[in-house]
């Protein structure tokens, strides 16, 4: 079996199961956020339960729009904090808050070998923990919040192999960018995505994040690596109960397995409107910018704000761009501010703000206006994604998005080494 | 159940941005959503749609978030039905948990063309266009999910088996 069929079989009661095999699946974490979970207590309260089926297994995070961008979204998040304490669920407050992506792996929460289901599309962001995490919608999250089940469909699964080792500059937002260009946003479509080679475990962590967050935009059901000792490092004082190592059997059956040479791939810029336009950076031609933002789910970790401040260190942003910056967790902005990124960037012009999904989804703390150009570490480029229609949103790594807020056009790392 | 309207043709990948966009997010009763319905992609959907109406669109439909909310918006706006090629993972199990009716036919779409008027038998999968007096066969539901269609959604299904196991 492979991974994701192990995990699947590991909560689901049986031995074994193949691809296409419809289950009941018992997950270890039920997650919601400010904009999903009302429309999740509604179905709750409508299947008349009394209570949730495990208190400890369910997470709120208040993110997408909080701390609250406008009165409807002050009700959503109210109406999600009152039913959070009302039931005792697992809470964040916005003081201690981050994006949920980025928190739940960051304290402990999620663990390898585990079933998550999230009422977020990112939410198979924990498969780079070696967890079978999946994003559902709000009414899915209802039923497993008052049942502790939910059905799934065992999934077929493609490995992708990364030989080589990966070029300066280049990370997991490049490579899984270079794979939704080359097998498009339907390319994994219902598909578990297993991630492999020595350029995957050349990755740091954060960058293992990165890339298993962006299977949802190759239309995957989860993005899975393998663990490795970096994995286990990572783990070592933030798991808190105990938790299994699953892998691959040597005989799994993929639905397909692609290869890939990483020595051949440069950082990549996935154009508008849609994350399959991606073209090496070499290829970008001259494209300015009014806007860098870095930050999110899919690039808000400490190693996407080492990136950017290696090269903000000493320059200055662009008098045309507005830079952005969001830390995605507290700990992670209080880490900067201890390590001096956070100076770093106010000295170079860019604004810092407290964690949250704001701009990426045009909430708020970054919204484009018509005609305006952003370059954004980001996850999605539809049209209107980041505001107005006819505003363009180009997606990339932090050191490309730092170095085009620098040169005011998007711009390789390369130019200001 | 017999389902009948006009169409609305879109292209592959429309996106869960184009059918609800997220600012308006900080919204989820169905009724306000559905006025926000598609407003970035067809500025004429909102004007024209009328209860019945069809969605028509190519390969990987509600491909993007997670939001219920697009799904919710479509069946609030008076669309009956969308029928596509392929969905998004998320927005088919979203569509199928509240009930809203999704039919799979490549053959359907292909010919089937904006403003045509079809009719879908739900129970047999038969898509007809009467534009053109052709018929066509959606691809079956699996009887595990049949279960939730015919319960009438997710929520129901699951009060019956709770009644069942009290």
């Amino acid at each position: 079996m492979t991974l994701a069929e192990k995990i699947l079989a590991a909560h689901s009661g049986k031995d074994r199961v193949s691809p296409g095999e419809f289950i009941n699946v018992r997950p270890d974490l039920v997650l919601s956020n400010d904009i999903t979970a009302p429309i999740a207590i509604k179905e709750f309260e409508r299947l008349g339960v009394k209570s949730v089926f495990n208190p400890k297994k369910i997470v709120m995070v208040p993110d997408h729009f909080c701390p609250n961008k406008d009165i409807h979204s002050a009700e959503q998040a109210k109406m999600m904090r009152d039913f959070a304490h009302k039931y005792n669920l697992i809470y964040f407050e916005v003081g201690e808050m981050g994006i949920e992506h980025v928190i739940l792996p960051e304290k402990g929460l999620v663990l390898p070998g585990d079933v998550v289901v999230g009422a977020d599309s990112h939410t198979c962001t924990y498969g780079a923990l070696d967890a079978f995490a999946t994003g559902m919608g709000s009414t899915d999250i209802a039923v497993a919040m008052a049942t502790g089940e939910i059905w799934m469909k065992v999934p077929p699964t493609i490995k992708f192999v990364f030989h080589g080792k990966p070029r300066k500059w280049v990370g997991g937002k490049d490579f899984i960018l270079y794979i939704i260009g080359k097998i498009g946003v339907d390319g994994a479509i219902y598909s578990a995505m297993e991630f492999h080679g020595e350029a995957v475990h050349a990755l740091s962590m954060d960058s293992r994040f990165t890339m298993s967050n962006m299977a949802i935009e190759a239309g995957g059901k989860a993005g899975l690596c393998h663990m490795d000792d970096k994995t286990r490092a990572y783990l070592k004082g933030r798991a808190k109960r105990k938790y299994t190592e699953y892998s691959s059997d040597p005989d799994a059956v993929y639905a397909k397995v692609i290869e890939y040479d990483a020595d051949k791939i440069e950082p990549q810029v996935a154009f508008p409107h849609i994350p399959s336009n991606t073209r090496p950076i070499s290829q970008v031609g001259t494209v300015s910018i009014d806007q860098a933002v870095i930050g999110s789910c899919t690039n808000g970790r400490m190693d996407d704000l080492q990136l950017a401040g290696k090269i903000l260190k000493g320059r200055k942003v662009n008098p045309n761009v507005r830079c952005i910056i969001l830390p995605g967790s507290q700990k992670i902005y209080l880490d900067a501010l201890r390590n001096g990124l956070i100076e770093t960037f106010i000295r170079a012009g860019a604004a810092v703000s407290t964690p949250t999904c704001g701009p990426c989804l045009g909430g708020y703390m970054g919204v484009l206006a018509a005609g305006e150009r952003c370059i954004s570490t980001t996850n999605r480029n539809f049209v209107g994604r980041m505001g107005h229609v006819k505003s363009e949103v180009y997606l990339a790594n932090p050191a490309v998005a730092a170095a085009s807020a620098v040169l005011g056009r998007i711009a390789s790392p390369e130019e200001l080494a | 159940m017999t389902l009948k309207g006009k169409v609305f043709k879109y292209g592959a990948n429309i996106d869960t941005d184009a059918i609800i966009p997220a600012r308006h997010l900080n919204l989820y009763e169905p009724a306000d959503l559905a006025q926000h319905c598609m407003e970035d992609l067809d500025e004429e959907f909102l004007k024209q749609v009328k209860p019945g109406d069809i969605i028509v669109a190519d390969t990987n439909f509600g491909c993007g978030s997670s939001r219920e909310h697009a799904p919710l918006a479509i069946k609030a706006s008076g669309i009956s039905a969308v029928i596509a090629k392929s969905f998004a993972r998320i927005f088919f199990r979203n569509g199928i948990n509240i009930g809203l009716p999704l039919l799979e036919s490549e053959e359907a779409v292909d010919n089937i063309k904006a403003g045509d008027t079809v009719e879908v038998d739900l129970a047999a999968g038969r898509i007809t266009n009467l534009s053109t007096g052709k018929a066509f066969q959606a691809k079956p539901y699996p009887e595990f999910m049949m279960e939730i269609v015919q319960a009438g959604g997710l929520v129901e299904q699951t009060k019956k088996k709770l009644a069942r196991n009290k």
